[in-house]
């Protein structure tokens, strides 16, 4: 059984200003704003989803990466709505939105800003948008951990009946982020599912 | 792989006790935690009835031998999960791979408000000490050491169901060899940052709470901490007290419906009870008594019911919600819900929903009202459900 | 109205839509304009904000916010007596 092998299938990665698709830039560009910049992003892909705009900045970050990541390389037909999984981390939850939403509570308490007070909520966000009903988790970490990674992924795709997981690193605290998703599937092709190819791409 | 992971000890500390033993009193004698606010310091302390563990942080400190200045998350998670670990007495437990994952929504939070309420005014004050355990992981780390684990430690956040999502990871962590012993849960403490949100959601109950109650208002926050020990069957055999209960299945499906809301005809659920049941290679009629999430808002409470229904129907299991005593724990709730379950199957015993009068109009089924005891207990579902469509269930059996 | 639909842009964070793409009577939640539950939370706040009119009852929501036209109705009967 542990001779299953899965292979990474798509990568998608947003930092310094920059979109990757499978390990090449496709889309670059400099704003004032962070948020700014992800708008450019949703509008140069064309995406057509309004309820983008009412996502806190992990969220929108997360969902464009995700978008992305999906785009061209996904049949949504392919796979059941409980075979997908998705499993990301970060190191810092939400604390972004956890302060702005703070500020809030002073005068009339946000509960738009507070239903994003928890980072899964990008996980519900994907899962919504693309009706995955698979596995979720959302784990705290100091640092991008592909080993972890892989372990914890090979193993749902192994034991757990799920074809295929989403799965990375979405972390953003005010003007840094960075966004790094993975497509793992059984199909074959040339990028192994390993910490190794993870870290590769991470590095990027 | 298909080896069982037992549960060798249990730890537990809420608004109805601070330890196993006083819990299980209070559950007996339906004694419920929810009244006014005491320890949190709030403009709603009047207005909005809480669950809270009834010690201030300098009483935590000293039962958790740590600093009082710790956040309260962290003092609960200790003092409950120190008390897992006694109570599993692994004698060779320095020499085991030992793993500590443990979930919580807020982290340091409880400090960190204090904190920004003084730096908010003036920049030049606050104490970045009281800051320096917000981060989610800082509070798993914080008490990993001083259980002293070192193997592996792992934090997770998925809202409600974080505590639950931590044990069935741990129990992986067993089957796939990585881990000897596990001790895992979650813990979250009572702060402003929360009850202001779910005030702002308006899902809270300005009365103590009727779960799964026809005429049902919404919920109480609580607070507290629960963890349970996992071992393997090697380390079980070599356990004085025996080990004779085991995680038999467990699952986790997302609702993909909403950010908050649970879909009307419970889909997560559903997918996470049936896959848990899968798991466990049970049959809906063997299971003996689940306890519900039952958090007691108008949308929970329908949603859950519903896939109960659609999952068991036409012979339902006895069932209660333990919130009506202990309050929504949130990260915690998990946890601790999974000791009661345990509790259940040790004593043969099942908790009422307190204060439920009226049964919901819709559901076919009425949750258990009062505590009964020689009950036949061998299979027990535990729910828990959070934001973020995240829906988790676990199977403990007695064996 | 127009003012109460560029407050409603800004508050929910409608961003593709201009006042005139909403109309009077269009209903808001549902088939309408889509809006959820969150929503009508922030629609309560900007009462509040706006102007200063707390919806007493949760309840209520469902008919104040159905429409524009409904909750520019609910305004002015509630700052009338207000003053």
């Amino acid at each position: 059984m542990e001779n299953i092998q899965s292979y990474i299938t798509a990568s998608c990665a947003i930092k310094n200003g920059k979109v990757f698709k499978n390990e090449k830039i496709i889309f670059e560009n400099i704003e004032d704003t962070l948020s700014s910049f992800f708008v450019s992003i949703y509008k140069n892909f064309e995406m057509q989803y309004p309820k983008f705009y009412k996502m806190d900045m992990l969220s929108k970050l997360g969902w464009l990466a995700a978008e992305i990541l999906l785009k061209n390389n996904f049949d949504t037909q392919k796979y059941k709505a409980d075979e997908v999984a998705i499993i990301l981390a970060n190191t810092n939850a939400s604390i972004d939105t956890d302060t702005k939403y703070f500020e809030t509570i002073k005068d009339i308490a946000s509960p738009a800003l507070f239903v994003y007070t928890l980072p899964n909520i990008v996980i519900g966000e994907i899962s919504i948008k693309h009706n995955f009903k698979g596995e979720n988790a959302f784990f705290i970490s100091e640092k991008f951990d592909p080993i972890f990674l892989k372990n914890y992924v090979q193993n749902l795709i192994i034991n757990n009946n799920l074809q295929a997981c989403i799965c990375g690193w979405v972390e953003l605290v005010k003007e840094d982020y960075n966004a790094t998703l993975f497509l793992i599937e059984k199909e074959q092709n040339n990028i192994k599912f390993t910490a190794e190819n993870l870290n590769k791409i991470y590095a990027l | 792989m298909s080896n069982k992971v037992f549960i060798a000890g249990l730890g537990a500390i809420s608004a109805i006790g601070n330890n196993v033993a006083e819990c299980l009193a209070a559950l007996q004698n339906e004694q419920s935690g929810i009244g006014k606010m005491q320890y949190l310091q709030s403009v709603h302390k009047d207005k909005i009835p809480v669950a809270e563990v009834k010690l201030s942080n300098n009483e935590l400190a000293k039962i958790a031998g740590l600093s009082g200045t710790k956040s309260r998350t962290a003092l609960l998670s200790l003092i409950a999960a120190k008390e897992a670990l006694n109570h599993a007495a692994i004698e060779n437990f320095n020499s085991l791979r030992a793993g500590f994952i443990s979930a919580n929504s807020v982290g340091g939070m409880d400090k960190t408000e204090n904190f920004f309420t003084e730096f908010l005014q003036n920049n030049t004050k606050g104490k970045l000490r009281n800051i320096i355990n917000h981060e989610c992981g800082s509070v798993t780390e914080l008490v990993a050491d001083k259980l002293g684990i070192k193997n592996y430690i792992s934090t997770i956040s998925t809202a409600c169901s974080s505590s639950a999502n931590a044990i069935f990871y741990a129990a992986r962590l067993i089957k796939n060899n990585v881990l000897d012993v596990v001790v895992a849960g979650g813990a979250d403490a009572l702060t402003k940052f929360t009850l202001n949100g779910f005030n702002t959601l308006m899902i809270l109950d300005n009365k103590p709470c009727q779960p799964f109650d026809e005429n049902r208002r919404g919920l109480n926050l609580g607070e507290g901490a629960g963890y349970i020990v996992l071992v393997s069957e090697k380390v079980a055999a070599t356990l004085k007290n025996n080990p004779n209960i085991i995680l038999s299945g467990y699952c986790n499906a997302n609702d993909a419906y909403h950010q908050t809301a649970s879909s009307p005809d419970g889909n997560g659920s559903y997918l996470a009870m049936s896959g848990a049941l899968k798991k466990s290679g049970l049959l809906p009629q063997d299971i003996d008594y689940i306890n519900l999430h039952g958090t007691g808002t108008n949308n929970n409470d329908i949603a859950e019911g519903t896939a109960i229904k659609r999952l068991f129907e036409p012979s339902f299991p006895k069932m209660s919600s333990t919130k009506a005593y202990t309050g929504h724990t949130l990260g915690a709730c998990g946890g601790l819900e999974a000791v009661f379950s345990i509790l259940a199957l040790q004593h043969q015993i099942i908790y009422p929903t307190l204060r439920l009068q009226t049964p919901m109009k819709d559901l076919p089924f009425v949750p258990e009202t009062i505590f009964a005891k020689n009950v036949k207990v061998k299979n027990v579902l535990s729910n828990s459900f959070g934001f973020g469509g995240n829906c988790s269930s676990l199977i403990f059996s007695k064996i | 109205m127009t003012d109460l639909k560029l407050q409603i842009i800004a508050q929910l964070n409608l961003q593709d839509l201009k006042p005139e793409d909403i109309g009077d009577d269009q209903s808001l939640f549902v088939d309408g304009l889509g809006l959820d539950s969150i929503d009508a939370l922030e629609l309560i706040v900007l009462l509040q904000q706006q102007y200063k009119i707390k919806l007493a009852n949760a309840d209520e929501g469902p008919a104040v916010f159905k429409t524009v036209r409904t909750m520019a109705e609910y305004i002015t009967a509630h700052q009338a007596t207000n003053s």
